[in-house]
């Protein structure tokens, strides 16, 4: 518990230092975890089409991320000539930057290493990633590129219609565990033997779980960046390393969403037997293989389909949800 | 105060992932919604029509190949056909059992890759990947038959190049009942997708009457309801021998093309079946004169190819050289309705619409 009271002391060297040493150990442990995320994603995918998926860089294509990681940084750096510069070369640092903020408030395991309990953390979590959609439209815009403004402009439409639903179904769990802070609402799951709010919330869970895949703009709903339609959507003009931290921040917020979605609805660290971290690590490597399933399945949805979805039906039923789980708390 | 909006001109190709090819669709866009749209071909033009002219008739067959190159097989079909109908030449039984397990078995190729890439259009990865793993298949029975992968350059006037290798008959039959279960596969993970059915279902529609004035054929004409296969109704080699039926659909939409697409296929492999069973033994080459010379006049013989009617017309003057060769291409037919069907749409669609008229560029531009 030591790491939390770090905020509450004076600021000296060494805290700053402690706090410092924190953020970078996290970043790399991120990058790591990203890094064989991508690898995983292409391997089970590839399995799922009759394929090998990557095996020539290193033992079983284990460094090729790591290999098109590098590629990428010492790529030229091109802006296109009619491009915004300052905006263009800013944009892909705004969608980069919340995706690893919003990770401080995730608690990793019991023992609570380099996070922040904060009492805000589910609003923090929110607010931080909707500041990505400023990355995402800014980008688009700065481009001066037709397709990649019309996946910007996309990109804006369904963010934030699914942030609301999203916001709502993840307020319902606030409400039965009266708590905002990511490490109470886990020992809150604590207290009934193992029942996880996604037995009470089962209803949310599901509201929670589809906006969670349009949030992340992943198949059904990556129409940001339909290929198809769009050639590559908001970063059709983007390469190198710039192209790389869209990419990067796309798969930091997988991570961060499927820890969140552990967190909230499958009690975090908690489980028998083995310790805290491990179980966190099954949970989320589950939610994450959840995503790339359904990527390797379904066709993506259509522009029109996925505003009314949102608006007449997600946001209807996550409000039901919200009073309901309202009421019920109320009564018990 | 309304705010000032602008109508955004896009051009969709010739290098877009999902045109097929070299097309490029010159749109005008209001937000999402395309209020006019315009195909522009000729990318890939590589005059066919033309280098033909100075060609003899056997020397046209590979040209062919490159038309329609997801169907290469049906395309030599064509060429040999009209002239063999043009020289009243008689083919061996077994070249023509050949001609038709080859042809039919590119056809169920061609709509296998039709069922990949519109899926891909639609954002789906895998139905592509399974799709070409059995195409592959077909691919790896042509390649033991004639020694090519795409551009085969099998058939002749008279016959056929190649009589089969040993085993090939049986193994042609081990993947017809290989694929008969695929199919369900396909079906499973796709037909029943709602977001799939929300995605094509009465989008592109256009009537029965709409496609014949547009001179529409294959599948995009059957789609609407229309009756209408040459196999059927005008049947050319021994496609009467054969029990098929016609697959139509009811609305027109792009769902039926879909649909259509699938149960072909099926259809097909009941052809290939049939076909497999009663090949006779004996020569594939009939006797053909060395140098072909047809007589002079003026000749139409189509064949009922992947997208439609494959018509080859031939004005002789009694060469060994045809006077004027002219294909009739069905994609490049289909495609003349594009316009009026993208306006009023939105951008997505237009990658649905387009990619279910089914159009290979090679035979668009020829």
């Amino acid at each position: 518990m030591e790491m939390f009271t770090w905020l509450d002391k004076p600021m000296s060297g060494m805290t700053f230092l402690n706090m410092a040493l924190g953020a970078v150990i996290v970043l790399g442990f991120i990058l790591g975890v990203v890094t064989y995320t991508i690898y995983f994603e292409r391997k089970v995918i590839g399995w799922m089409q009759w394929r090998i998926g990557p095996n020539r860089v290193g033992p079983l294509g284990l460094f090729q991320t790591i290999a098109d990681v590098l590629k990428l940084l010492i790529k030229e750096d091109i802006v296109p000539a009619k491009a915004d510069r300052t905006m263009f070369l800013i944009a892909p640092i705004i969608a980069f930057f919340p995706s690893f903020m919003v990770l401080a408030v995730i608690p990793f395991s019991a023992t609570h290493i380099f996070t922040a309990a904060s009492n805000v953390g589910v609003i923090y979590y929110i607010a931080l990633s909707a500041l990505t959609i400023i990355g995402v439209v800014l980008g688009g815009w700065a481009s001066n590129n037709k397709y990649a403004l019309i996946g910007g402009m996309r990109s804006a439409a369904q963010m934030i219609s699914y942030e609301v639903p999203l916001a709502m179904s993840l307020l319902a769990v606030v409400l039965m565990s009266g708590s905002m802070n990511l490490v109470e609402i886990v020992e809150a799951q604590k207290n009934f033997p193992y029942v996880w709010y996604i037995v009470p919330q089962f209803f949310g869970f599901i509201i929670f779980i589809i906006s969670a895949t349009a949030e992340l703009n992943r198949t059904p709903f990556d129409l940001p960046e339909a290929e198809s339609e769009l050639v590559a959507g908001y970063f059709t003009e983007y390469s190198g390393f710039r192209f790389a931290f869209y990419m990067l921040a796309e798969y930091v917020y997988v991570f961060a969403m499927s820890a969140l979605a552990t967190t909230m609805y499958f009690g975090g660290w908690e489980g028998p037997f083995l310790p805290g971290w491990l179980w966190f690590a099954i949970k989320v490597s589950a939610f994450i293989f959840f995503f790339f399933w359904v990527r390797a399945t379904m066709p993506r949805i259509r522009t029109d389909q996925l505003l009314s979805f949102s608006w007449k039906v997600l946001i209807p039923l996550a409000l039901l949800n919200l009073v309901a789980t309202a009421v019920v708390m109320t009564l018990v | 105060m309304a705010i000032r909006t602008e109508e955004l001109l896009m051009n969709i190709g010739p290098q877009h992932p999902s045109t097929h090819g070299v097309l490029r669709v010159v749109v005008k866009v209001d937000g999402e919604i395309i209020v006019d749209a315009e195909p522009v071909v000729g990318y890939l033009h590589r005059g066919t029509e033309k280098l033909a002219e100075d060609l003899q008739y056997t020397q046209i067959i590979p040209y062919t190949d490159r038309l329609d190159y997801l169907a290469s097989m049906i395309n030599n079909h064509a060429i040999v056909g009209a002239v063999e109908k043009a020289m009243d030449l008689e083919v061996p039984e077994r070249a023509e059992h050949l001609r038709v397990i080859v042809a039919e078995l590119q056809r169920i190729a061609s709509h296998l890759v039709f069922f990949g890439t519109y899926l891909l259009d639609l954002g789906a990865m895998s139905p592509f990947l399974y799709v070409f793993a059995e195409r592959e298949k077909i691919i790896d029975l042509f390649n033991r038959l004639c020694g090519a992968r795409l551009t085969f350059n099998y058939m002749r006037v008279g016959g056929v190049k190649w009589d089969t290798p040993e085993g090939w008959v049986e193994e042609a039959k081990q993947f017809v009942q290989h694929l008969k279960k695929q199919m369900d596969m396909y079906h499973e993970l796709v037909t029943g997708n709602e977001i799939f059915l929300n995605r094509v279902k009465g989008i592109g529609k256009f009537d029965t009457e709409t496609a014949i004035n547009f001179a529409m054929s294959g599948i995009n004409l059957r789609s609407t309801g229309f009756n209408w296969d040459l196999r059927k109704n005008k049947p050319y080699s021994i496609y009467d021998r054969f029990d098929f039926d016609v697959v139509v659909g009811e609305n027109g939409d792009c769902y039926d093309r879909y649909m259509c697409h699938l149960k072909e296929i099926e259809q097909s492999l009941r052809i290939v079946e049939q076909a497999l069973d009663q090949i006779p033994e004996g020569p594939v080459m009939g006797k053909v004169p060395k140098i072909l010379r047809v007589p002079a006049g003026e000749y139409y013989s189509a064949v009922e190819g992947a997208r439609g009617e494959l018509g080859v017309y031939i004005v002789s003057e009694g060469k060994d050289k045809p006077y004027r060769l002219k294909f009739r291409r069905p994609s490049f037919v289909n495609l003349q309705l594009l316009p009026k069907l993208l306006v009023g749409q939105s951008m997505s669609n237009l990658i649905a619409i387009l990619g279910a008229v089914d159009i290979v560029l090679g035979e668009v531009d020829a």
